[in-house]
């Protein structure tokens, strides 16, 4: 029975997103994104259960969590370094600071250090060019990423 | 020139219900609940010539009023928060600093409409930035601004905020609403338009955050009032988010028609480092490029259109002379790329070649020919797909490559780039 994955946290979390919702399926992205802020990542189990509850094939969840890039799949540090390298980021000089932070934890764009603290990936436009180069670690958003903040960023988090 | 939705941005205080009661706060809703006919409300937003703000510029007050009337079949309003046109920042300031004055719109909007509900669909990383709206909003609730019965009217109205999850093309009205439903977010074949046929197949209107921001003044001070603030055929003011190679990035809050030029060199306080403008985009990354010596345009929708351009979100990024313009379109190449949904062949195809073109252009591996495949699939794009984010791919590619072409050419032929570093 896959719906043990789900802690009763999690479970109750899940009937409160059911409960606002008069319809189940739109109830989806609401619960991926609970069971990701619980559980850093949508595991396959997790994956299965909650389809088991929607009632829907899994597939239809796979679908959902490989069309938006917030739900991941695979587990991330715990700091998620979101560099955004968009146009206006990348005038400021966005690569600077995605390559300090590389050389610092000793990993590549899309990687995860070894220890699981930190993974360092470059995103899209933040909806922040004015806080250019921006970065997202995790809910929070920086502004004026040089190498120099991103090596203090990265003092504050280790 | 007095600022509407910006004069409080940057005070915390003026995100609270008690702030905004004491600034004359949910009186235009009160208004426009106690005074107001749906009807007379809509003719006001008319008069006002209140354009959408989300990019395409459609009359709002036209667009409400297509939603049929005198039907008991329930409707719908949703605001599009999900803002991830490159180079738009704007809607974002409206829920961090003052998001009653959403609130309020959303409250007017629903009630000219007919709707019991809302949903505020914001993008998955402005998760922090919802939740000061949430806040907003059960502070409202509390109130008794939301709920049942609001101002012993009868009429009832309840808000959802809804998070996205990583996708530009959500931001889309067809994929959006598609996306609330829980699904993927593509985009759907249009007609039936969203007000006849939208959210679970229920007449919806979709209107932008700044959009629905802008009715609480135009009830309070009246249509034509607002409408006299900007030029002849689009009203009042609005956010123009200035980004890239400028003194003072940040949203200015401005009449409709107030030129390019000012913008830059008044507001945004010109060019750093005493570096030469190369380029602009206008109007948020998917907009066709205007060389330095356009910025004479007054920025409004007809005007720019007249010189083939458009004032889409009013996002401008601002490109001087150390700018490879090159690598500036391979960056957004990329992004389309990335974006595309995969629905209609021309763009889930056509983006990656564009992108593989010009990655080659920019590797110094670039061949006679290239400008040519790099317009010519981008032709193919335009016009051919479901959606605009196509049309958003290839209108970069055509005028970047138009109007800077020794630039391109150099990459390809001389392998030099020739920004100034
Ligand atoms: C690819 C694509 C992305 C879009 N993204 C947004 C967006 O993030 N926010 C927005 O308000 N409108 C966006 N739009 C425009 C919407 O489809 C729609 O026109 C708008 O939300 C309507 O509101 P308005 O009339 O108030 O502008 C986008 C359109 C396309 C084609
Ligand atoms: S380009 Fe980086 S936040 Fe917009």
């Amino acid at each position: 029975m896959s719906l043990e994955t789900l802690s009763d946290q999690l479970l109750a979390e899940i009937s409160e997103i059911l409960a606002k919702h008069p319809q189940r399926r739109p109830a989806l992205l609401p619960i991926l994104h609970a069971c990701q802020r619980r559980n850093g990542y949508i595991s396959p189990e997790i994956e299965r259960a909650v389809a088991e509850l929607l009632g829907i094939p899994v597939i239809d969840v796979r679908e959902i969590i490989t069309f938006y890039t917030l739900l991941l799949p695979k587990p991330v540090g715990k700091h998620h370094l979101q560099f955004c390298t968009n146009l206006s980021c990348h005038l400021q000089g966005a690569e600077e600071s995605v390559a300090a932070a590389c050389r610092r934890l000793g990993i590549e764009e899309g990687e995860t250090t070894a220890d699981r603290r930190f993974t360092v990936t470059t995103v899209e436009c933040l909806g922040a060019c004015d806080m250019a180069p921006a970065m997202q670690v995790n809910d929070d958003y920086y502004a004026n990423m040089t190498s120099d903040r991103v090596n203090e960023l990265l003092d504050k988090l280790s | 020139m007095e600022k509407i939705l910006s004069k409080h941005f940057f005070n915390p205080e003026a995100r609270r219900l008690s702030f905004y009661l004491q600034n004359d706060g949910y009186e235009a809703a009160r208004k426009a609940l106690t005074c107001m006919s749906p009807q007379e409300i809509i003719e006001e937003v008319m008069k006002s010539n209140l354009r959408g703000l989300g990019g395409a510029g459609f009359p709002t007050g036209r667009k409400w009023s297509f939603i049929p009337k005198d039907s008991p079949e329930p409707r719908y309003l949703v605001v599009n928060c999900d803002e991830s046109e490159p180079g738009t920042f704007k809607d974002r300031h409206i829920i961090e600093w003052t998001p009653h004055t959403l609130l309020e719109g959303v409250m007017i909007a629903s009630f000219a409409i007919g709707a019991h509900q809302c949903f505020v669909y914001a993008r998955g990383e402005y998760v922090r930035y919802a939740n000061i709206l949430q806040t907003a909003l059960e502070e409202a609730y509390r109130a008794g601004f939301f709920g049942k019965n609001i101002f012993g009217t009868g009429f009832d109205l309840d808000v959802m905020i809804h998070l996205g999850a990583g996708a530009y093309i959500c931001g889309e009205e067809s994929a959006l609403l598609e996306s609330l439903e829980g699904k993927k977010g593509w985009p759907r074949l249009k007609p039936p338009f969203p007000a006849v046929s939208g959210l679970f197949g229920r007449p919806t209107i979709i209107n932008n955050t700044e959009t629905i921001s802008y009715v609480p003044v135009i009830i309070r001070n009246g249509g034509e009032w607002f409408s006299r603030l900007g030029s002849l055929k689009s009203g009042g003011m609005r956010l123009y988010s200035v980004s890239g190679h400028i003194r003072k990035p940040g949203v200015y809050e401005l009449p409709l028609g107030t030129s390019l030029r000012e913008i830059i060199y008044t507001y945004a306080e010109g060019m750093r480092n005493g570096r030469k403008l190369k380029a602009v985009i206008p109007g948020g990354s998917s907009t066709p490029v205007l060389t330095a010596q356009e910025i004479d345009v007054k920025m409004d929708f007809e005007s720019l259109a007249a010189i083939g351009s458009m004032l889409g979100s009013a996002g401008v990024i601002v490109m001087d002379e150390s700018a490879c313009l090159v690598k500036a379109l391979a960056v957004l190449g990329k992004f389309y790329q990335h974006e595309s949904c995969g629905q209609c062949t021309p763009c889930r195809e056509g983006t990656g070649w564009m992108t593989r073109i010009l990655h080659r252009i920019l590797t110094g591996r670039g061949v006679k020919g290239d400008l040519e495949n790099l317009v010519r699939v981008a032709n193919n794009i335009q016009g051919n797909t479901i959606c605009a984010l196509g049309d958003g791919a290839a209108m970069p590619m055509i005028s970047f490559v138009t109007k800077f072409r020794e630039e391109f050419e150099s990459h390809i032929f001389h392998k030099r780039c020739t920004a100034v570093r």
